[in-house]
C-alpha cells in the first residue's frame, strides 16, 4: 500500500527512464534532501563537524570503491592511497594555482588521482581476485611512501604535514581554521549530491553495463565484444576519481591538514568494510555502509559513559576492536548482501503491506 | 657491490633469514587458502595471538613445554570456535565475504589478546641459541639458522601431508569447491577445523621465532602484511612457493635497501616487496609455483 505503484503512470519516455521511477521514492529523496539541507539549523557543532562531515566524505570514498568492487568486480585494497593522492594533489593545485576556485582544484585532484588509478589498474588485465588485491597494496605502500619522501608534494614544508590554504566561496571560509562547520558541511554536501547523481547515472550507461558484464563473467563479456582492458581501466579511473575527491575533502574540510597517516592501510580497510557491509553494487549501500562504519565506533566509544561506567582508555579501545570485529562477522553472516539488501526487502514488504499474500 | 663480497653476503644472509620469518607467516596463509579457498587475513593476528598466549603462560610460571602444549590447545579451541561461529554459516559464500569475515576475526582477536595479556612488549626466551658464528668472514646469527631449519622441517611435513594422506586429498577437494566436496561426503566442518588448527600451529611456531627475535608485540601482526607479496611471488596454493617467495622477498628488500635505498630517500623496504611482486605478476600471473588458472565459459 505504502509503495503502491499502480496508478503511477508514465506518459513520457523521460518519465519512464527516470532515475527513481516510483513516486514514493522521489518523495523520499526530496525528504532526505530537505533534511540534509536543514541539518545545520538543528544540529550542534559537534554533530556537524565530527559526525556529519566524515560520514559525507566517506560516502564518496565508499561509492568510489563500490564502482570498482561492486560494479566491476575488481578487488582493491588501495582506496586509502588514492584518497591520499587526492589530498596531496588538491594541496598542490590549491597552492600552485591559488586563483583556481577550490572546487575546481578538488576536481582536478580527482582527475590526477584517476590517472594514478589507471596506472595501478594496469595489472588487472593479467591478474584477478586476491592476486589483484595484493597488487593494489603496492599502490597503498608505494604512494604513501612517495608522498612522505618527496618534499615537492608538501611544498618543502619542514614538518611535512602542511595545512591547506584557506579558501572562500561567496565570502564564507570553507577550509582552514576559521571555516565554520556549517559551511564545510554544505560544501561537502554539494560535492556528495553531485557525485552521487553522476554515479547513479554512470552505472546505467554503457560504461556501467560493461562493468557489470565484466564482473559477472569476464570471459563471456570479452566474447560478446566488451574490451576488458578499457572497461577495467575506466572502472579504476572512476573509482580513483571518487576516492581522490574524498581524500581532498577529508584533508581540506575535515582534518585540516595534509598528512599520510590519515590514509594508511586501515583507511583502505575501512572503505572496504563500508562497501561490503553497505552492499556490493549499490550506491545506496555505500551511504548506509559509510554511516554505519563511521558512526559505530564513535557510538561504542561513548556508550559506557552514558551508563555511568568509567572504563580505562586502553581497555575500551580493545573492547571496541572486539565488538567491531564481531559485528562485522555478524553482519556478514546475517546479511552477506549488505544493508542495502535489508532496505530492498523492507521496500518489497511495504509494496504489499498490509496484504502480505 | 663487487668490491665487498663479504658485506654483500652478510646482507643477503640477513635478508634470507628475515625472509624465513615472512615465509612462516605466509605458510599459514597458504595452508588455509589451499585447503579452503579462504584468504585468511587473520593469519598475522593469529601469530601475535599465539605468541601472546605462549609468553603469557610462561610468565605466569608454566614450563615452556607445558605452555607450548597449552597454547596449542588454545589455538585448536580457537579454530573450532571460528569454524562453529563463523565459517559454518558462510558456506558457499563469495570469497570476498569470507575474506571480510577473517578481517572481522582479526579485529576481534587483536582486542581479545590485548585485553587478556596487555599491550606491552614482552621478551621471550625459550632457549633458542643467540650466539653468532663466523663462516670465513661472514657473520651468521644462530637464531636465524635455527629458524631456517625449523621452517624447512615444517614445510617438508606439510607438503608430505598434503600430497600423500587422505586428509590432504580431502583438503584439496574442499579448496576446489565447497559444495562438490560436501556432496561426495567430505566432512567440510572437520576439514576446516583441521586446517585452521594446523594454521594455528604454524602461527605458534612463527610467533615463537618472531617473539624470540623482537619480543612479543603488536608489530608482529603488521609485519605479517609482508607475507602477502611473498604469497603472490610464490603462488597462493604452493607450500614450497611460500618459502621460496619469502627468501626472495627477504633477500631482495635487504639488498635493495642497503644498496639503492639512499638513491630514493630511504625506507624503500616498505614497498619494495610489493612492487617486485607486481612486476613479477605481469610475467607469471599465477606466481612461481601457483596452479595455472584455467578459465572456461
Amino acid at each position: 500500500m505504502l509503495y503502491r505503484e499502480a496508478g503511477d503512470f508514465k506518459i513520457t519516455y523521460a518519465a519512464d527512464q527516470a532515475l527513481l521511477p516510483v513516486r514514493q521514492d522521489r518523495a523520499l529523496l526530496y525528504l532526505i534532501a530537505a533534511a540534509a539541507l536543514a541539518l545545520p539549523l538543528v544540529a550542534g557543532d559537534y554533530a556537524l563537524g565530527s559526525l556529519a562531515i566524515p560520514v559525507l566524505i566517506m560516502s564518496v570514498a565508499a561509492i568510489g570503491l563500490n564502482l570498482l568492487l561492486g560494479y566491476c568486480g575488481q578487488i582493491s585494497l588501495g582506496s586509502g592511497a588514492f584518497m591520499a593522492s587526492g589530498a596531496y594533489m588538491a594541496y598542490k593545485f590549491a597552492t600552485a594555482m591559488p586563483w583556481l576556485p577550490l572546487p575546481v582544484s578538488i576536481l582536478l585532484a580527482g582527475a590526477a588521482t584517476a590517472a594514478i588509478g589507471i596506472v595501478f589498474g594496469l595489472p588487472s588485465l593479467r591478474i584477478k581476485g586476491f592476486y589483484l588485491a595484493v597488487a593494489t597494496l603496492a599502490a597503498q605502500f608505494f604512494l604513501l611512501w612517495l608522498f612522505t619522501h618527496v618534499p615537492w608534494f608538501v611544498n618543502y614544508s619542514i614538518s611535512g604535514v602542511p595545512t591547506p590554504p584557506p579558501a572562500t566561496i561567496l565570502g564564507v571560509y570553507i577550509t582552514g581554521a576559521e571555516a565554520p562547520n556549517w559551511a564545510k558541511y554544505l560544501f561537502c554536501l554539494g560535492f556528495v549530491a553531485f557525485l552521487t547523481w553522476i554515479a547513479y547515472n554512470l552505472v546505467r550507461t554503457r560504461i556501467g553495463r560493461t562493468w557489470m558484464a565484466i564482473r559477472d563473467m569476464d570471459i563471456a563479456a570479452e566474447l560478446i565484444g566488451i574490451r576488458p582492458l578499457w572497461t577495467k581501466l575506466s572502472a579504476f579511473a572512476f573509482s580513483a576519481f571518487y576516492c581522490g575527491v574524498a581524500g581532498a575533502l577529508w584533508s581540506f574540510c575535515y582534518i585540516n591538514s595534509v598528512e599520510p597517516t590519515a590514509f594508511d592501510i586501515n583507511r583502505s580497510f575501512q572503505v572496504l568494510f563500508m562497501v561490503i557491509v553497505g552492499g556490493l553494487g549499490s550506491i545506496l549501500g555505500s551511504f548506509l555502509g559509510a554511516i554505519f562504519i563511521t558512526l559505530f565506533p564513535i557510538l561504542l566509544n561513548s556508550a559506557p559513559a552514558w551508563f555511568g561506567f568509567e572504563v580505562p582508555g586502553n581497555i575500551i579501545t580493545n573492547i571496541e576492536f572486539m565488538i567491531f570485529g564481531a559485528v562485522i562477522v555478524f553482519v556478514l553472516i546475517v546479511e552477506p548482501n549488505g544493508m542495502a539488501r535489508i532496505w530492498m526487502i523492507a521496500r518489497e514488504k511495504l509494496r504489499l503491506w498490509p496484504f502480505p499474500h | 657491490m663487487a668490491d665487498a663480497p663479504e658485506f654483500l653476503a652478510e646482507v643477503v644472509i640477513a635478508g634470507l633469514m628475515s625472509g624465513v620469518m615472512y615465509s612462516l607467516v605466509a605458510l599459514g596463509f597458504v595452508l588455509i587458502y589451499k585447503a579452503s579457498g579462504i584468504f585468511n587475513y587473520a593469519q598475522g593476528i593469529m601469530v601475535l595471538f599465539a605468541a601472546l598466549n605462549f609468553v603469557g603462560l610462561i610468565d605466569s610460571g608454566l614450563h615452556p613445554i607445558l605452555a607450548f602444549v597449552a597454547t596449542l590447545a588454545i589455538m585448536i579451541a580457537l579454530s573450532m570456535a571460528i569454524e562453529r561461529l563463523v565459517l559454518r554459516r558462510l558456506v558457499n559464500q563469495q570469497q570476498i565475504i569470507l575474506f571480510m569475515a577473517t578481517i572481522g576475526i582479526s579485529f576481534f582477536l587483536e582486542g581479545f589478546g590485548e585485553i587478556i595479556w596487555g599491550g606491552n612488549v614482552r621478551p621471550l626466551d625459550v632457549g633458542i641459541p643467540s650466539d653468532v658464528i663466523f663462516l670465513d668472514d661472514i657473520l651468521i646469527q644462530e637464531a636465524d639458522l635455527f629458524a631456517g631449519v625449523t621452517a624447512a622441517f615444517l614445510v617438508t611435513v606439510l607438503a608430505l601431508l598434503f600430497r600423500y594422506t587422505a586428509v590432504g586429498r580431502a583438503l584439496r577437494a574442499v579448496a576446489d569447491d565447497h559444495q562438490a566436496a560436501l556432496s561426495i561426503g567430505i566432512p567440510l566442518n572437520h576439514i576446516w577445523i583441521i586446517v585452521w588448527a594446523v594454521a594455528g600451529f604454524v602461527a605458534l611456531v612463527a610467533g615463537i621465532m618472531w617473539g624470540s627475535k623482537l619480543g612479543v608485540q603488536f608489530s608482529i601482526s603488521i609485519v605479517a602484511l609482508k607475507a602477502l607479496p611473498v604469497l603472490i611471488l610464490g603462488g597462493f596454493t604452493s607450500i614450497p612457493g611460500a618459502i621460496i617467495g619469502g627468501l626472495i622477498v627477504g633477500a631482495g628488500e635487504k639488498v635493495a635497501e642497503v644498496y639503492w635505498g639512499g638513491l630514493f630517500g630511504g625506507a624503500i623496504e616498505e614497498w619494495f616487496a610489493y612492487i617486485l611482486a607486481l612486476f613479477f605478476l605481469f610475467f607469471r600471473p599465477q606466481g612461481l609455483f601457483g596452479d595455472k588458472i584455467i578459465e572456461r565459459v
